[in-house]
C-alpha cells in the first residue's frame, strides 16, 4: 500500500513567500513559453527574419545613420518590434490561461493574485529581453555598425521600454478570454508598428501623418530606443507618448484584473 | 485554529446566492465535524455547484457566512486548510504531469513529496506524459494530485470520478477512504447515488436551493418512503391502525397488511405487541428511490420531508 498522509497541525501552515512567486514557477513557466512553437516563430525568429529582408542589403549598410549606419537603425526598429511581439504575447498569455479555466485552478491555491500578475509581467519581459538580444545579435553578425554604448544603451532601452506593451498584452488577456489572442493581437501590433515608424522612417510619409503618428503607442519606444544611434523626432514627446500609453494600459489591465479575481 | 477539536470543519450559516433575481442558494446552513464523508446529492441546478463555489471563496455569498475549520475560505485556500477538485478544473496542455505537480507544490507550506502524490493518484507511470496527450480521466487523476499536495484538511470534489473506468474509481475511493479515516474530512458533490450511498457517512439533499434531507444513507431511504412493515395480521382493523401515530398508509390484502411510516421499529413493535401479527417483514426502498421521491416536484411531500429534516437536525 502506499504511505498514507498523516494529519498536519493548521499552525505549521504558511503562505508561500511572495505570494507564489518564485525561481520554480518562474522557471517551469519560461520553459513552457518556450515549448509553444508559435510563441518562438513569432517573437524570436519573425523579427530577424524581417530585420534580414530590410536591413541588410550594401545600400543599407554603406549609408550613414547618426553614429552608425542605417543597417543598425532598422536593427533596432526592429529589435523594437520583436520586444513589442515577445512583451505582447507574454502578458496575453493570462487570456489562454483563462479561457482553459487554468486561472480558476490557480485560484484555488495560494498563490496570490498580485504575485500571479507579477510572474506574467517578468515573463514577458524575459521574452522581450531575448527577442531585444537574438535580433540584434543577428544585426552585428549582418553589418550593423554602432559604437559599442550606444549598442548596449539601445538594448536596455529597446528592452525596458517595451513594459508598455506588457502592460498592453495583460491588459487584452484580461479583456479577451480566447486561445487565439495573438492572432488579433498581432495584425494590431503591425498596424501600430508602422503607424510608430518601425518599418518606414515616419518622414517619409509625410507631415500629417507623422503628426497624427506622434500619438500611437510605438511611436515614442522607436525614438527612445533609436536615440543611441540617431536623434530623430522629439524626446519629449517620445517620453511622454511612453508614459501615457504605459498608464492607460496599466489602468485598464488593473480594471479588468479586478473585475476579474472579483467574480471569477 | 484546526486545533481546537470543537472547530467544525464546514460551518455554513444562512447562506444565499442571488444573481438578480435568480435565487441559486437559499438560506443553507450545514455544521460539518472534522473527519465526516459527506456526500452533496441533488438534481442539477439545486445549488450544489454554486454552494462549493462559495465554500472555496470562488464567489461571494449574498447572505449568510462560510467558516471552514473557523476561518474564511479565503485563509482556508491560502493555507492549503482546504484543497478541491473541480468538476471543469483547467490544467495546461503544455506542462507534463509531472510539471503540473511541482508547480502546484511550489506554492504550498509545507507540501507533500511530489513523487507520493503521483504514486497516490496513481499516475506515477504517466508522469513524464503531456497534460494534453492525456485522458479525461488521466486528467482527474492529475487534479486530485494536485489537491492532495498541501494534505488538506477538508478536501472538496465536484463530481471527482467523471470520465474515470470503473477500475479509476473503485481505486480513488480506497485511496480517499483511507485519508478519511485518518481524520481528512470530505465533502463531494456526486451523480452517482451508488457512490454516495457506499462511500460517504453522511447525505445532504439538495433540492430546489435549500437542503431537503440531511442524514446517514438508511436515514435518507427511510425518510423519503418510509419503510414497509409487511406482516400477517387476520382480520385487521384498516381504520384503527391508520389512526395511530407514525403509521402513513395501511394496505389490506386478504391476512397481508402493508404498514407504511417513518418509525418503522414503532409500526413493528406495536404490531408485534399488541396484536396477533406475525411473519413481520421490513422493507427499505433504495437511495434511488429516496432520492427521486425527495427531489420530485411535489411540494407537500418535500415540505413534510424538510420538516422532518428540521426536526432531526436539532438532535444531531
Amino acid at each position: 500500500m502506499t504511505p498514507s498522509i498523516s494529519r498536519s497541525d493548521a499552525a505549521q501552515r504558511r503562505t508561500p513567500p511572495l505570494g507564489g512567486l518564485s525561481a520554480t514557477f518562474l522557471g517551469l513557466e519560461l520553459r513552457r513559453m518556450m515549448r509553444n512553437r508559435r510563441t518562438v516563430i513569432f517573437t524570436l525568429i519573425l523579427p530577424g527574419a524581417f530585420f534580414l529582408m530590410f536591413g541588410a542589403n550594401a545600400a543599407v549598410k554603406s549609408e550613414r545613420a547618426g553614429v552608425g549606419n542605417v543597417t543598425a537603425y532598422i536593427m533596432i526598429s526592429m529589435a523594437v518590434y520583436g520586444a513589442m511581439l515577445a512583451t505582447t504575447s507574454g502578458g496575453a498569455m493570462v487570456s489562454i490561461e483563462r479561457a482553459v479555466g487554468w486561472s480558476r485552478q490557480l485560484r484555488l491555491t495560494p498563490l496570490n493574485p498580485v504575485a500571479y500578475l507579477c510572474i506574467k509581467l517578468v515573463l514577458a519581459m524575459s521574452l522581450g529581453l531575448a527577442s531585444v538580444v537574438v535580433v540584434c545579435a543577428v544585426g552585428l553578425l549582418a553589418g550593423a555598425e554602432l559604437p559599442t554604448g550606444a549598442l548596449l544603451t539601445a538594448v536596455f532601452l529597446a528592452w525596458s521600454t517595451s513594459i508598455v506593451f506588457a502592460a498592453f498584452g495583460l491588459f487584452m488577456g484580461y479583456l479577451l478570454p480566447s486561445e487565439n489572442v495573438m492572432q488579433l493581437l498581432g495584425p494590431v501590433l503591425a498596424l501600430f508598428a508602422f503607424a510608430g515608424g518601425l518599418f518606414i522612417p515616419l518622414d517619409q510619409l509625410g507631415r500629417v501623418f507623422g503628426t497624427v503618428a506622434q500619438f500611437t503607442p510605438v511611436y515614442g519606444v522607436g525614438v527612445i530606443a533609436r536615440w543611441p544611434l540617431q536623434h530623430d523626432g522629439s524626446l519629449g514627446i517620445a517620453v511622454l507618448n511612453v508614459a501615457a500609453w504605459t498608464a492607460v494600459f496599466a489602468v485598464g489591465a488593473g480594471w479588468r484584473f479586478r473585475g476579474d479575481t472579483a467574480r471569477v | 485554529m484546526a486545533e481546537n477539536p470543537n472547530t467544525p470543519a464546514v460551518e455554513l450559516s444562512g447562506l444565499s446566492k442571488r444573481f438578480g433575481t435568480v435565487v441559486a442558494v437559499d438560506d443553507v446552513s450545514l455544521r460539518i465535524e472534522p473527519g465526516e464523508v459527506v456526500a452533496f446529492l441533488g438534481p442539477n441546478g439545486a445549488g450544489k455547484t454554486t454552494t462549493i463555489d462559495m465554500l472555496l471563496g470562488l464567489s461571494r455569498p449574498s447572505a449568510g457566512q462560510v467558516r471552514i475549520y473557523g476561518g474564511t475560505p479565503r485563509w482556508a485556500v491560502a493555507h492549503g486548510v482546504v484543497a478541491s477538485v473541480m468538476q471543469n478544473g483547467g490544467l495546461l496542455k503544455d506542462y507534463t504531469v509531472a510539471e503540473t505537480v511541482r508547480l502546484t507544490a511550489s506554492l504550498y507550506r509545507p507540501a507533500e513529496p511530489a513523487a507520493e502524490v503521483l504514486a497516490r493518484a496513481g499516475i506515477t507511470d504517466i508522469a513524464d506524459r503531456r497534460v494534453g496527450k492525456c485522458s479525461g480521466g488521466e486528467q482527474q487523476r492529475l487534479r486530485f494530485a494536485l489537491a492532495l499536495l498541501s494534505n488538506p484538511d477538508l478536501l472538496i470534489l465536484d463530481e471527482p470520478t467523471t470520465g474515470m473506468d470503473v477500475e479509476g474509481r473503485r481505486r480513488f475511493w480506497a485511496a480517499l477512504g483511507e485519508d478519511s479515516r485518518r481524520g481528512r474530512t470530505v465533502l463531494f458533490a456526486t451523480h452517482y447515488l451508488d457512490e454516495a450511498d457506499a462511500y460517504a457517512d453522511r447525505i445532504v439533499l439538495l433540492r430546489h436551493e435549500r437542503i431537503v434531507a440531511d442524514g446517514t444513507a438508511s436515514e435518507i431511504k427511510s425518510l423519503a418512503a418510509g419503510r414497509t412493515v409487511r406482516a400477517i395480521l387476520p382480520g385487521a382493523a384498516k381504520s384503527k391502525l391508520a389512526a395511530r401515530p407514525g403509521i402513513e398508509s395501511v394496505q389490506v390484502r386478504g391476512d397481508t397488511v402493508l404498514l407504511t411510516g417513518s418509525d418503522s421499529d414503532a409500526v413493528a413493535r406495536h404490531l408485534l405487541t399488541r396484536t396477533a401479527a406475525r411473519d413481520l417483514e421490513i422493507t427499505s426502498r433504495n437511495l434511488e428511490d429516496a432520492f427521486v421521491a425527495l427531489t420530485a416536484d411535489e411540494p407537500a411531500s418535500a415540505v413534510d420531508a424538510h420538516q422532518r429534516t428540521v426536526d432531526q437536525g436539532t438532535l444531531v
